[in-house]
């Protein structure tokens, strides 16, 4: 009696019987997605909103980077000379540096000039008068090429200055960006919290979806097993449904983030260049919109396999 | 073909559809089940068809315990079953073609298969030519007839019919019982749930009457009592 119900069949019928089964699966899929607009519409648009969140602020991140590393780059480095080089040896060490290829300009800094700054920054004005002899060393402000560097260059040029023989120390002018970075290092962690309870999110609508579609289609699904029907026949089209709920979420997304970052990029411009930076707004790269999509479809994928493994079992006779 | 021993079923609910019952049908028969309303007739094909399982004793159906049909067995053991239900059980959204091609789709037939046996299937039943409409637009007899097309486009080894004449007019009501009589001639084990004593007794076939589940007679095949 059995032996009915499994023909003998060649590799080949197989492997087309199998994908036949699948494509029917995921065209009855989107066929159910488009006899129900409004209700697809509807989570489509809620898981849309759900990931183009995480991605917007992913991308307002990553454009704060660029800007931070871009300042980074610009800030100046101060390299204390050792209080024992002579005034001479100072200006042949900044001549020498100004022939360096990663330096574009290098003023010396005497250790008059030094105080005298001091004297005026600081306002100690008269205690200093009482010194009798200047403790400031000289020091030399080097302004670095910044399309040189990028990533650990400026690292490791500042560690090179630091190894001078007449330097004492080197530093760079940015605590200000230091303090950016930290910040963005902080933003970054609370975007990925943001993202994973939104995925979250994405998970609990994808199943709610699905756990609808299967109490409406009860009485299909009971009639379908009635008949034979394998579990894995009855699982496919929910399974594809809450993938191009999924997926169609992410694209939605997608456009609402370019449509955002069009909206901005004329403002972004027209500030940085009142800066006088090149400076433009980047959108999701490609990589990042497959990304996006993959995560989309992912996150479908799970939701309704969650859905189908907790309310198929109701249904299920016997 | 069907063998049932000292079979109990009790439903969750606490009632006791059948008690003891043991019965015979041979491969190849064509057998009544009557009896009164609440009797168990349902009940006794639910079982048959793995829609419901017994709770005590032992059903072979086809050599095949019942017992052992558990988890991914259990959908090809129903292919090769066909069922008929009281209340029709009919997809209201789909066509009538629709509706009587489900067996073969979930078993993974290719197209041409299915257009093919599903237009033969209507054409036994007579309705070849409303399979674009909807079950809606049928009248009670013309639904019961597409549920009977859908019991036997798979060709199952086993054809049982829970109350297949119930909204029948007796001439259609006799007509239906000699369709189930065709399939039973080219082989098909058929077993019907009927209350329809007359009728039933002019098709002179077994006759298993149940009162509160237990078998009362099990009358043999020349239209005795
Ligand atoms: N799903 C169920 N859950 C609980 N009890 C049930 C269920 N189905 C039937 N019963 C009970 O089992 C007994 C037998 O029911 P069954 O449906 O087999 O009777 P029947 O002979 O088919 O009656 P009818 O002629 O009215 O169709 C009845 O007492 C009924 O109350
Ligand atoms: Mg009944």
């Amino acid at each position: 009696m059995t032996a009915r119900a499994r023909l003998p069949m060649d590799p080949g019928r197989v492997v087309t019987a199998w994908l036949s089964q699948h494509i029917q699966a995921l065209l009855y899929s989107a066929g159910q997605m488009c006899r129900n607009p409004l209700g697809s519409l509807l989570t489509t648009a809620v898981i849309g909103i759900s990931l183009a969140l995480p991605a917007a602020f992913y991308l307002v991140l990553a454009n704060s980077e660029r800007v931070a590393s871009a300042w980074g780059g610009a800030a100046r480095v101060t390299l204390f000379l050792k209080m024992d080089v002579t005034p001479e040896r100072a200006q042949a060490l900044a001549t020498s540096l100004r022939g360096h290829p990663r330096v574009l300009d290098v003023r010396v800094i005497s250790p008059d000039e030094a105080l005298a700054e001091f004297r005026r920054a600081s306002g100690f004005g008269d205690a200093i008068e009482q010194l009798e002899e200047n403790p400031l060393p000289a020091a030399l402000l080097i302004q670095p090429d910044n399309a040189r560097f990028g990533g650990t260059a400026m690292e490791e040029f500042l560690a090179a200055m630091r190894a001078l023989p007449e330097a004492d120390t080197a530093q760079f002018d940015r605590q200000w960006v230091q303090r950016l970075v930290a910040l963005l290092n902080i933003l970054h962690r609370a975007v990925l919290i943001l993202a994973a309870l939104l995925a979250l999110a994405v998970l609990l609508i994808i199943g709610n979806t699905i756990r609808l579609s299967i109490y409406n289609r009860r009485t299909e699904i009971e009639i379908n097993m009635l008949f034979g029907a394998t579990g894995a026949f009855i699982q496919r089209p929910f399974l594809y449904s809450g993938i191009l709920h999924g997926l169609v979420g992410a694209l939605l997304a997608w456009l609402l983030v370019s449509g955002a970052v069009r909206l901005l990029q004329g403002p972004v411009a027209e500030l940085a260049g009142l800066y006088a930076s090149e400076f433009v707004l980047h959108g999701l790269a490609a990589e990042n919109v497959v990304k996006l999509l993959g995560i989309g479809g992912v996150l479908g994928w799970v939701g309704s396999w969650l859905a189908v493994q907790r309310h198929l079992r109701d249904i299920t006779p016997l | 073909m069907i063998h049932f021993t000292d079979v109990h079923m009790r439903y969750t609910s606490g009632a006791e559809a059948l008690k003891r019952v043991n019965l015979s049908i041979d491969k190849g028969a064509m057998a009544f089940v009557t009896g009164r309303s609440g009797a168990g007739k349902s009940t006794l094909l639910r079982l048959i068809a793995l829609i419901e399982r017994h709770t005590r004793g032992q059903i072979i159906v086809n050599g095949q315990n019942l017992e052992r049909v558990t988890g991914r067995r259990i959908p090809l053991y129903r292919r090769n079953i066909g069922f008929t239900f009281q209340e029709h059980r009919l997809l209201y959204d789909r066509t009538v073609f629709d509706n009587v091609a489900l067996p073969l789709v979930v078993s993974g037939h290719r197209y041409q298969d299915i257009r093919r046996r599903v237009q033969a299937a209507l054409d036994k039943v007579g309705l070849l030519e409303k399979q674009k409409h909807l079950p809606i637009a049928l009248s009670g007899g013309e639904q019961q007839r597409v549920g009977i097309a859908r019991a036997v486009v798979h060709r199952p080894a086993v054809l049982l019919a829970d109350e297949p004449t119930g909204n029948l007019d007796p001439i259609l009501s006799w007509d239906t019982m000699k369709l189930f009589e065709q399939f039973n001639q080219v082989g098909v084990t058929v077993v019907i749930a009927s209350h329809d004593l007359d009728m039933i007794r002019r098709m002179r076939k077994p006759i298993i009457t149940l009162r509160e589940g237990r078998i009362l007679t099990s009358a043999g095949g020349e239209g005795g009592e």
